[in-house]
């Protein structure tokens, strides 16, 4: 597969299996003002990923189709960071786990717009726009959490502590980035590394929440290696087009 | 997406007082209700009862449909899902907003359900067994929902009427979008049409029953008629479900599973077989496939969830401080 298909895959796996995580919250939310908000979100992501899924799909040139993507691969064949697929766990796990993808997505298709390839710019241009809104509400909602009541402290710091592994892996750059880079159609991956960070010390401390301290950063999801949970997630996403190939649906 | 309008009058108006006489010639003349206007007791218990049944049936009909949208066949299917069951929660949120006018916190409502005093709609008791469930309720429980929704958009009380607009029109793509499943897979494999049969068979009385119990059995037809919550009977609003149906289920090429369905040229009817309404206040009693499931779902997310709504008043009570301070 080429670099550049291998690329945009990446963004539309990130999508895809974020949106799949939180659809499936969808009726179950706290407050149900947050099962709209929540489903908002999802279906911006969902629109994401078929975006560019459809696009890696006319990239390839082998007639598969945003679903055939989608549904037809298996967890090895997947190129999403591996923050995406850690399970929802409570309402904190949710909320940190998307305010640390929103502020890299929102980073990273900031970096996108400028692409030479004109309709990755013009994905991430769309794009961008609604992860702004996303960032916007889980950025507020960590505030929210860690500057609220004790217990949802307690609950925001262990998030926060057991995502942090999970974040390294969206600054690290492998052949495929080189290459993207090169063309000027991708973006060194370390150049938001410290934007990044910059942001989230700056609202974990707003939050009242400790900046987790270094350690080992888990990664190889860009490269279709895995966390056991995606394999799950899969199995339930794609157990119906699997049952009946040949279906329309 | 759907009210069963079977349950509830409160005590009966007392006719002597002038303002209930005035109340009456409004509804009379066909001008509606508003929040700060006065009202008989019972009619504002009634709208309560309704609205808030309503609005429960909203948000616990989310359930059996966001069952599937984790497992949707295709991308463009999932985000019609789930954007269909969003619009259920908004609906929900307009409802309880519109019972809210009439003096009842939504907390205080939502307490009732979870307590098991007060109903939604039973039909989301049955569980959605496979995909073409999703299309089923569709096409025939939002089908049946607007049959008798369309006539709340003129009720008397403004609120709930202006409301039942809006929820209409959303309720009317999601009928289209039902129909369009079950389009696709009658016209599909034969496993496909084969799990659109099955569906049919599964949902079809159910979505008959939504209607309430026939009208010599519904003792409350008669007040609510008079107040104008209710226009048209359960049995006119049954026939014209039927009547609508029988031949959208012909074009898909699916058969009803009623042997005594025939068309009646004197009366331009279709006549239908008996209903099992013990199966109905079955259900309603509690005793259906899902009731206890549905409810401690709703229960499970309204607990677990308490801990985020405390960390949200507990930051906007410190910010109150915080501005109070600076």
């Amino acid at each position: 597969m080429s670099s550049h298909v291998e690329y945009v895959l990446r963004f539309g796996d990130s999508a895809l299996v974020l949106a799949q995580q939180l659809s499936g919250l969808v009726a179950h939310s706290p407050i149900m003002e947050e099962d709209v908000a929540i489903a908002n979100v999802s279906l911006d992501l969902f629109g994401q990923a078929r975006l560019w899924l459809g696009y890696a799909g006319e990239l390839e040139g082998a007639g598969r189709d945003e679903d055939r993507l989608a549904f037809h691969r298996d967890a090895s064949e997947f190129r999403n960071v591996l923050l995406v697929e850690r399970p929802n766990g409570d309402f904190a796990s949710t909320t940190v786990r998307g305010y640390f993808y929103d502020l890299w997505s929102y980073l990273a298709l900031g970096n996108l717009t400028q692409s030479l390839d004109r309709r990755i710019a013009a994905i991430a241009e769309k794009s961008r726009k609604e992860t702004a809104y996303h960032l916007r509400r889980s950025e507020d909602w960590l505030v929210r959490l860690g500057d609220g009541t004790e217990e949802s402290h307690a609950r925001a710091q262990r998030a926060a502590s057991e995502l942090w592994p999970y974040t390294g892996e969206l600054f690290m750059g492998d052949d495929v980035d080189v290459e993207m880079a090169r063309q000027g159609i991708g973006f060194d991956p370390e150049r938001v590394r410290e934007p990044w960070l910059e942001r989230a010390r700056l609202a974990l401390a707003t939050a009242t929440l400790d900046v987790p301290g270094d350690s080992w950063m888990q990664h190889g999801g860009k490269q279709g290696v895995h966390t056991e949970a995606l394999g799950y997630l899969l199995a339930e996403m794609q157990v119906l087009p699997r049952s009946i190939p040949e279906a329309v649906w | 997406m759907y009210t069963q309008m079977s349950d509830g009058i409160d005590g009966q108006p007392n006719a002597s007082d002038e303002r209930e006489r005035a109340f009456e010639r409004r509804l009379e003349r066909g001008v509606k209700i508003e929040p700060p206007d006065w009202m008989p007791e019972p009619y504002r218990k009634t709208l309560v009862r309704q609205i808030s049944q309503h609005a429960h049936s909203e948000i616990v009909g989310m359930l059996p449909e966001g069952n599937w949208i984790t497992r949707a066949p295709s991308l463009q299917r999932k985000v019609i899902l789930l954007a269909k069951v969003q619009d259920e929660a908004g609906h929900g949120l307009y409802l309880y907003s519109a019972a809210e006018t009439l003096g009842t916190p939504r907390d205080d409502m939502i307490a009732a359900l979870h307590a098991g005093k007060a109903k939604y709609s039973s039909i989301f008791n049955y569980a959605t067994l496979t995909w073409a469930d999703v299309g089923a309720i569709g096409w025939l429980v939002d089908g049946a929902a607007i049959i008798n929704q369309i006539p709340l958009t003129r009720c008397s009380y403004g609120p709930y009427a202006r409301g039942m607009v809006r929820i209409c029109k959303e309720e009317s793509f999601h009928q289209r979008q039902g129909f369009d499943i079950m389009w696709k897979l009658a016209h599909g494999t034969p496993a496909q049409h084969a799990m659109a049969q099955d569906a049919l068979d599964r949902w079809w009385w159910p979505a008959v029953m939504m209607f309430g119990p026939p009208d010599a059995e519904s003792t409350h037809n008669r007040q609510s008629l008079k107040w104008k919550i209710k226009i048209f009977t359960n049995d006119e609003l049954r026939q014209k479900f039927i009547d609508q149906t029988v031949p959208q289920a012909e074009r898909l090429g699916l058969k009803i599973p009623d042997e005594q369905l025939r068309w009646n040229e004197r009366t331009q009817h279709y006549e239908f077989g008996p209903i099992d309404w013990e199966e109905f206040y079955r259900v309603i009693r509690g005793d259906g496939p899902c009731n206890k499931d549905r409810l401690q779902a709703r229960i499970d997310a309204w607990e677990e969830g308490a801990w985020v709504r405390e960390a949200a008043a507990a930051y906007a009570r410190k910010q109150a401080e915080r501005g109070a301070v600076a």
